[in-house]
């Protein structure tokens, strides 16, 4: 209301009080009052963006209640762009064009309509920049942790032993899957209900591959629903893949991995039918999941099945906990495949990631310590701008 | 080379999307908006048509072998073809030449969605208090000191939500509160941080070429 207030004040002194006295070529306008101009104008290339914006920034005038912010191209007569409160001292034009050189100026705005307008900043230009500097603390992180995986990787691949944390509901698996085999019943795999572009359900798709090999070895039928159509093509030649690797590509159903509904609701009301008819001895909820999580995970419960479920999600993590027999938490989601597969080179994966956990842990630490104890901002480390 | 087509092509626009966040250039960006918005639509589009023919199958295999609960498919073929026949012929309100509309009898798509699909997700949706209530159930039971802590603190959450609560004492909000805001969020953002390092490792291994699963290689 206050900012409608001081543009239609700048308004009406546009069209009332024209600038009696104006100059261009660095020269500060002012009309016949004491109103100081704005000092210390500054008109810049705003930095580490995609271009089309200039940052004006001015120090206040004494008495004015509002600035006005004028550009003009080379050669044109200047136009308003915006005006803003007094309590105001910086303004990002994002309407420009990137090469084109533009001038500036700031007007003090009084009471009594006087204005005052400060020096003309000449020939700004908006560039685009390739890199965000405002992100270069988080990139240096993301290399750090990049070097720690990859450190622990060669130490894999020199072959040497890795100890792993013990995760509980991936200790599980065989024996969910095995629990399976001896009652000669399926193994329903729900890689969650979210699409192909988000990380967790390429994580569960990985454990899909884990798992799908352990039912080929184990003869044991798996039954794969899938809600996204890209998600279901992707699936489909993971379990392929795997009954392959695991030597019975005969064994494979192409059925058995299959599309539903693209409707998250419908999609549960699919799966808690195959729950209720087929009674799956072992249900395994991963990937990302949603409002449908509970629905989905209490189905299942109430059918008897040993249940293993892991999301990204965390606000879904609590109805998985209270539901299912064991869950994996977060993180623990993308250590699943590499735990399942023992395969070196990806446990050294794994081991670099519970590494660099410790080193981000360790920042935390000492982030916290020096703010809490001494006052001290750490926070400019990963400052996202 | 089955494999590695698609493991270059991974890792070519792999690395676009790790480094979409650090590079505001509108060339970078104009190309990651490309790939998330165009490229992905395109290959949905065709995985749609995938996806639709292996439920069309499916559901036609029960039907001829008898499979349990053959009628169910019944159910679904017939319902996807009137609902396809009523979209294709008769447009999104039903402005095509096929008639969508008996006197005041509307069953064009738009109306079938809000009509039909709508009522029935609400109806799923609405399940969910029940399974809420069977879930808190079992995770309130006072087994052990762990769940009288989560009891407990459940407990106070709730009170604090409730105008009753602050009517017993005006401080039970506040706690309420202070539970969502301090332990809770805590507990929230250490999940959070794994999560993020858990997706960098993955993606890490993914354009390391390590992690294959997905390739279907069975690797």
């Amino acid at each position: 209301m206050k900012r409608l207030g001081v543009l239609l004040v700048a308004t009406l002194l546009s069209l009332g009080a024209l600038p009696v006295g104006a100059q261009e070529g660095g020269g500060a306008f002012q009309n016949r009052t004491n109103l100081p101009p704005p000092t210390e104008v500054t008109a810049k290339d705003t930095p580490f963006d995609g271009g089309s914006n200039i940052t004006v920034t001015w120090q206040p005038a004494e008495g004015a209640i509002g600035y006005r912010i004028e550009r003009a191209p080379e050669g044109g007569d200047f136009e308003a762009v915006e005006a803003v409160g007094a309590d105001e001292t910086s303004f990002e034009d994002g309407d420009v064009q990137n090469g084109v050189p533009y001038r500036y100026r700031v007007m003090a705005l009084g009471e009594a309509g006087e204005e005052s307008g400060s020096g003309v900043i000449f020939g700004v230009v908006s560039r685009p920049q390739w890199f965000n500097g405002d992100l270069f603390g988080v990139a240096i992180a993301v290399l750090l942790f990049a070097s720690v995986v990859v450190w622990y990787i060669q130490r894999a691949r020199r072959g040497e032993e890795l100890f792993i944390r013990r995760i509980a509901g991936l200790e599980a698996v065989d024996e969910a899957v095995g629990r399976a085999t001896e009652m000669g019943k399926s193994v329903l795999y729900i890689p969650g209900t979210g699409q192909i572009s988000e990380m967790g359900t390429v994580a569960s798709l990985n454990i899909l591959g884990e798992i799908a090999k352990k039912t080929a070895e184990y003869g044991t039928p798996i039954n794969v629903p899938n809600r996204d159509p890209v998600v279901y093509t992707v699936a489909r030649e993971v379990v392929k893949g795997a009954y392959t690797a695991a030597g019975r590509p005969d064994a494979f159903q192409p059925d058995s991995v299959h599309f539903v509904v693209q409707n998250a609701l419908a999609y549960a009301a699919a799966v808690n039918g195959i729950m209720v008819r087929e009674k799956p001895a072992t249900n395994f909820l991963m990937g990302p999941f949603h409002a449908e999580s509970l629905i989905l995970a209490e189905t299942g419960a109430s059918t008897g099945a040993i249940q293993i479920a892991g999301t990204d999600q965390v606000p879904q993590l609590p109805f998985f906990i209270v539901a299912c027999d064991y869950t994996l938490m977060g993180e623990e989601l993308y250590a699943a495949s590499a735990y399942l597969s023992r395969e070196p080179l990806m446990l050294g994966a794994l081991k670099g990631e519970d590494a660099g956990k410790l080193v981000f842990l360790l920042f935390l630490v000492v982030g916290t310590l020096l703010s809490v104890l001494f006052g001290i901002d750490a926070g400019w480390i990963l400052s996202t701008g | 080379m089955r494999d590695k087509l698609p493991l270059a092509l991974l890792i070519i626009l792999g690395l676009f999307g790790l480094t979409d966040r650090f590079l505001p250039h509108p060339i970078a960006e104009g190309f990651n908006q490309y790939l998330r918005d165009t490229l992905l639509r395109i290959i949905s589009a065709f995985a749609l048509i995938l996806g639709l023919g292996n439920l069309i199958l499916r559901h036609t295999k029960k039907i001829q072998k008898k499979e349990e609960h053959w009628q169910h498919s019944w159910v679904l073929l017939l319902s996807f073809l009137v609902a396809s026949i009523i979209g294709v012929f008769g447009g999104v309100n039903g402005e095509l030449w096929f008639p969508t509309q008996v006197g005041s009898f509307h069953f064009d798509i738009t109306t079938i969605y809000n009509k039909v699909l709508i009522p029935l997700g609400a109806t799923m949706f609405s399940l969910l208090a029940f399974f809420m209530a069977s879930a808190a159930y079992r995770a309130f039971r006072a087994r052990n000191w762990l769940a009288v802590l989560l009891l407990g603190s459940a407990f106070l959450v709730m009170l604090g939500q409730v105008p009753l609560g602050a009517r017993i004492w005006s401080g039970i909000p506040e706690i309420s509160q202070w539970i969502m805001e301090v332990p809770n969020t805590a507990a929230k953002r250490g999940i959070e941080l794994g999560i993020t390092l858990g997706i960098l490792a993955t993606l890490l291994k993914i354009l390391a070429g390590i992690e294959r699963s997905w390739l279907g290689s069975g690797r």
